[in-house]
């Protein structure tokens, strides 16, 4: 537990020892965000502004979360190999992933409103739509990065090994929001919430399960 | 490696012989049989000894293939990555054909030859992981790390799979039967005639399956041996 915690600390310090790659993924999210304001101007069609969120929120993940163990030279993974066990690493890798895509949806969202605004009826559901999709989105990603890493940092690799497995989360995530964009009750959206969790720990159940094998060289 | 099989009957093991029996079963009693007539499905309802018979063993070929890809985990052995691997690329093979016969059932029953329906869309994205699978393979030149990451992902590709097919589309509503409160083919099938065709069916295409993997097994040893 104390590992874990500590090579969160360690990913948090060495983020921002390098913070042109922080400001980078802000500055994408921001100009995209910018170009879609530029091409639609406006979006009347709730679900259309729903599924473009979604989209910005998927490259931007892609984005954030490819480097994770891109960034990592084989050296470092040997240091890291000595230090710690697979299981922790995975499991900090996946936490801190999550503050990252929390972080980075919620400048998303920010700027989404300020330049496209704000349909949304129920806030604080969309809020928690808007977790559990990065919880989910930092699970499959963290454990594709790994994959993508090991085959020859390619990033076109880890797109294509990513976007399918993402399917059903980001499909879910979709209604989910799109339910409380519509300020439906709770109990409507209880259902997605219970498939959600278990998509999501199930992903996080295959990754600490599977890392061990992917990590030894 | 080649084992020569004591049973062999004509230079074929029995299973093959059954195999080409119960093709041949399948096709010519497949469309001879007496089915029941019903509104919109007509003739069309002998496609399920075809389509859904093919994605059954479909389905047996990338259980086979997630067995291996975990045995080939356990103990590092070769032979299970090609066995793994094998399997899973049979088992593309036979989705690719699962689709294009329920294409093709799509239009003469629905009316469009791809409808935006949930149980289809996960059918396309399984095919998509599955792919991916084959790219990942590809990319990849040592053949023990090969191994070992598409094992990996394979584990992956399969619980989607089950994600897409199984638990999805039972989530919405779908046009596909036995999906969303639609009834499924059993239903129809009031005189248990059409199983007499739809289970040889199942086995002889999971033999067919099982026999093109079998030589592709064998020719990947012999190329890995030189």
């Amino acid at each position: 537990m104390s590992a874990i915690i500590f090579l969160i600390q360690k990913e948090i310090q060495s983020e921002w020892r390098q913070k042109y790659a922080f400001n980078g993924l802000l500055l994408y999210v921001i100009s995209t965000v910018f170009v879609c304001y530029l091409s639609f101007r406006q979006i009347v069609d709730l679900p259309t502004w729903n599924a473009l969120f979604w989209i910005i929120q998927l490259f931007a993940g892609v984005n954030a979360i490819s480097k994770s163990f891109l960034q990592e030279g084989r050296g470092r993974m040997l240091y890291y190999y000595t230090l710690t066990n697979a299981r922790s690493f995975i499991i900090a890798k996946i936490i801190y992933n999550l503050l990252l895509m929390l972080v980075l949806s919620s400048f998303n969202l920010l700027f989404y409103s300020l330049f496209i605004g704000n349909p949304v009826i129920d806030m604080p559901m969309f809020l928690i739509a808007m977790f559990l999709g990065s919880a989910g989105f930092s699970a499959v990603l963290s454990m594709v990065s790994a994959i993508a890493s090991k085959a020859g940092n390619n990033f076109a690799l880890m797109s294509i090994l990513s976007f399918p497995i993402l399917i059903p989360l980001l499909m879910v995530t979709i209604r989910f929001s799109k339910n409380a964009m519509d300020g439906l009750a709770w109990s409507v959206n209880q259902n997605f919430a219970v498939i959600l969790v278990a998509l999501i720990s199930m992903v996080f159940g295959l990754s600490y399960l599977l890392f061990p094998y992917l990590w030894r060289d | 490696m080649i084992k020569k099989s004591n049973s062999l009957f004509l230079g074929l093991q029995w299973w093959k012989w059954l195999c080409i029996a119960l093709l041949f079963y399948t096709f010519i009693q497949g469309l001879l049989i007496e089915v029941p007539r019903l509104p919109i499905l007509h003739e069309t309802i002998r496609n399920l000894f075809f389509h859904v018979t093919i994605w059954f063993s479909m389905i047996i070929m990338m259980i086979s293939s997630l067995i291996y890809g975990i045995r080939y985990l356990k103990s590092n052995n070769l032979d299970y990555d090609i066995k793994a691997s094998e399997t899973a690329y049979t088992g593309v093979f036979l989705g690719v054909l699962g689709l294009l016969t329920g294409s093709l059932w799509a239009k003469f029953t629905w009316g469009a030859w791809w409808v935006n329906d949930a149980k289809l869309n996960g059918a396309a994205a399984t095919m998509l992981v599955y792919l991916a699978y084959i790219v990942l393979r590809g990319s990849i030149d040592d053949e023990n790390k090969k191994a070992r990451i598409s094992a990996v992902y394979g584990v992956f590709a399969f619980t989607l799979m089950l994600v897409f097919i199984m638990i999805l589309p039972r989530l919405t509503d779908s046009l596909h039967p036995g999906n969303g409160g639609n009834p499924g083919f059993s239903k129809y099938d009031l005189d248990s005639n059409m199983r007499t065709v739809f289970y040889p069916a199942v086995i002889a295409w999971a033999l067919l399956a099982s026999w093109i993997t079998d030589i592709r097994i064998r020719i990947k040893r012999i190329s890995l041996q030189e």
